[in-house]
């Protein structure tokens, strides 16, 4: 599904990425671990086209397409969805607005019809449920005066809603309390599908406990320089960050 | 095509019959301006010796006053004997016979705005025998006002046909000394339109320049007076979502309203007159005055004006709060794009006793805008229990703009609420990029933030507006980002 050779960007003339590989297929859910300042960050954010970084060699293959090619819109509407660390706060514009116009702009792209209100009403109430979020959630402005924990929940509710092919959960994990890091979880667990891959970003091996991994890579100083299993995180919980740069220097 | 042609001779003629368009004069006058051209305004439109004694009046004081200098707003100096002050229509010879002869550009708009074909005929300046919908639509309009008893013509008819309202109501609101425009207007004004419910009467459908076919070319000095007289109400909607083109640079527009006891005025103004080029040239002066009395206790005014056109506006419609518990509310959006300047906002002058205002202004700046809001709210020493909300917004979308806000209040009453909210917020980078990434495009985004910061004030447009209006908003901002 997802091909990455080689990758390498910078942001402001200062290289972050440099020459990352991976590949992912559908069903898969991949971590990706690493210090902070490793560019995990900006891996997520490169793959869903933020105009920031420059992409200054290697290539991304999405489903056969080349991925830097494309708009980010296209790119979501591809089915690219990435989960902000940081949920942006859109005042004046009503949750629910924003997710149909997500919604159908996809559904465009399909060639399917505009989603009916009413239709649009109780798939979102469904999906709102799963995920123990308020309804009236819907008639909030976008993220305004959400806690940290809403915020994340309504990006998951997002995810749910556009069902994407690959999601890039970016440190969802943080600034969570327990209760919220568990509904998340669920969250997700309940959109792993074999036709669906996830990755999640994180620092911490926490977020693991919930969501179980596939594959655990882990990146420094913008590359890959391990990759295992769900034990890798465990063994990167006991022996520090220390233990995989002494890996990637030695 | 027999029938058709004789369908459209039918409603052509039963418009002459039901004498829905004035004769027109075909004299121009070459331009400059002496009290000779003021008489000769009056003595083409066969005005009455009151009108042309008023014209005259307000010619003097003209000429003894000064151009106001105080606005935020820049541009070269106006030659006011360089502008010819009477022009008469073109004759239906002289327009596009077509909408193939209409410059595609401004077709394109109209479709982008959704604009009904058969309104865009007439919005184009087709030849207006072609235009045969909104003839029939407005036939029937006008029966059913007169049953209602309401008075609503051009006001060279008012003038002619009711002249003891005329003499009575005109500048009271605005008198011809008010401002440099206001007298100008008053010594030159070419027509406008003239509004008068009687007492007790709930105009029984919303006004609309739009059925009032033969006002369409009012000329830069327009003169609009609306009388709703006690217990009564109406909804008057002036301009259109389409855009208008002009080849008179200055506009300057006078509105009076008149609420007596217990009336209710509703003023909707959606103004998209000619902005510029990208460069900022050409493009319409706007330099208006509105004011609405609320002359009786318990009358009610209410302006909701969305502004996206001209390339300098300088408007501001206030209320005067005369009677006992009357109630003023100004609901604004502004839009400047490019090099667009605009210096607008509303007064509120609280006189009677419990009057309350409202005031919600939503500022939008683009590209090389500035923009202006610039309100007073003054309570005198007899207004007890006076309160004022105002609630003032301005949005930014790029970094070569601007917004400024000059708020001025003069509270005389100690025990006046006076309330003041300011904001303002810019579009940034990463809203858009989070839209986007949801797979929405950045100009749909756009639309989607600055609809969401109006929307407290598209909600007090009548509803056919409102959807206009956002359209229109979303073209206004075309290339705004990016």
């Amino acid at each position: 599904m997802l091909e990455v050779k080689n990758l390498k960007a910078s942001i402001g003339g200062t290289e972050i990425l440099r020459g990352l590989s991976l590949h992912i297929n559908a069903g898969e859910v991949h971590a990706i671990m690493g210090p902070n300042g490793s560019g995990k960050s900006t891996f997520a954010q490169v793959i869903a086209g933020h105009s920031d970084y420059e992409v200054t060699d290697g290539t991304v293959e999405f489903n056969g397409k080349d991925l830097l090619e494309l708009e980010p819109e296209e790119r979501a509407r591809e089915g690219i969805f990435l989960g902000f660390q940081y949920p942006v706060e859109i005042a004046g514009v009503n949750n629910a607005y924003l997710l149909k116009a997500a919604v159908n702009a996809k559904r465009k792209h399909q060639g399917l019809d505009e989603i009916d209100a009413f239709e649009f009403l109780k798939l979102a109430r469904e999906k709102m449920a799963l995920l123990g979020m308020d309804p009236k959630f819907l008639n909030r402005g976008v993220n305004e005066g959400f806690s940290g924990g809403e915020k994340k929940r309504n990006e998951i509710l997002q995810m749910a809603m556009l069902e994407p092919s690959l999601a890039i959960l970016d440190e969802t994990d943080s600034g969570l309390d327990i209760d919220a890091l568990r509904a998340v979880a669920e969250g997700v667990n309940a959109l792993r599908t074999p036709d669906r891959a996830i990755v999640l970003v994180t620092h911490y091996q926490r977020l693991l406990d919930y969501i179980e991994p596939d594959y655990v890579h882990v990146l420094s100083e913008g590359r890959i320089v391990r990759s295992g299993d769900k034990s890798l995180a465990l063994e990167l919980e006991e022996k520090g960050y220390d233990w995989v740069r002494e890996a990637a220097n030695g | 095509m027999s029938t058709e042609q004789e369908d459209l001779e039918n409603l052509v003629n039963r418009r002459y019959e039901h004498g829905f368009v004035t004769d027109i004069v075909s004299e121009s006058l070459p331009p400059g301006l002496d009290e000779g051209v003021v008489r000769a305004i009056s003595a083409l439109k066969k005005e009455p010796e009151f009108m042309l004694e008023w014209r005259l009046r307000a010619y003097r004081m003209w000429l003894e006053m000064q151009e106001p200098k105080w606005a935020h707003v820049h541009y070269p100096p106006i030659d006011f004997q360089d502008i010819s002050y009477f022009s008469a229509p073109k004759s239906d010879a002289d327009k596009p016979q077509s909408l193939d002869e209409v410059d595609p550009k401004l077709l394109e708009t109209y479709d982008k705005l959704g604009i009904p074909l058969h309104e865009r005929a007439r919005l184009a300046g087709v030849a207006v025998d072609a235009v045969f919908d909104s003839v029939s639509v407005a036939t029937t309009f006008k029966e059913k006002l007169s049953e209602a008893g309401v008075i609503f013509c051009s006001f060279s008819e008012a003038v002619i046909n009711h002249p003891e309202l005329v003499r009575k109501y005109l500048g009271s609101v605005v008198p011809q000394r008010d401002n440099f425009y206001a007298a100008l207007n008053s010594a030159v004004f070419s027509d406008g339109s003239f509004v008068y419910i009687p007492k007790g009467v709930r105009c029984p459908m919303e006004l609309s320049t739009y059925f009032r076919i033969n006002a369409a070319n009012t000329g830069q000095f327009e003169r609009t007076l609306i009388i709703a007289d006690e217990g009564s109400y109406v909804s008057y909607l002036e301009g259109c979502t389409a855009p208008m083109r002009d080849e008179n640079q200055l506009h300057a527009a006078v509105v009076e309203l008149v609420a007596l006891g217990d009336a209710e005025i509703k003023y909707s103004t959606v103004q998209n007159w000619y902005p510029g080029d990208e460069e900022g040239k050409g493009g319409i002066y706007n330099f208006v005055t509105k004011r609405g009395d609320c002359r009786g206790a318990n009358s009610k005014i209410s302006w909701t004006q969305v502004e996206t056109g001209s390339a300098i506006t300088w408007k501001y419609p206030s209320c005067i709060l005369r009677g006992d518990n009357s109630v003023g509310e100004f609901y604004s959006v502004a839009v400047t794009n490019n090099y667009q300047q605009a210096d607008t906002g509303t007064k509120m002058i609280h006189i009677g006793r419990n009057t309350s205002s409202t005031i919600v202004s939503k500022g939008i700046s683009a590209g090389h805008a500035q923009q202006a809001y610039r309100g007073l709210v003054r309570v005198m020493p007899q207004a007890d229990g006076a309160r004022n909300h105002t609630q003032c917004d301005s949005l930014l979308i790029g970094k070569e703009c601007g917004a400024h806000t000059f708020p001025y209040m003069e509270i005389k009453n100690p025990g006046a609420k006076v309330e003041h909210e300011a904001t303002t917020s810019k579009i940034s980078a990463d809203q858009l990029f989070y839209c986007r990434q949801r797979g929405i495009s950045e100009e749909d985004a756009v639309n989607m933030i600055v609809n969401g910061f109006c929307k407290e004030v598209f909600k007090e447009l009548p509803m056919e507006f409102a959807v206009e209006a956002q359209a229109l908003l979303s073209v206004s901002l075309e290339g705004a980002v990016g």
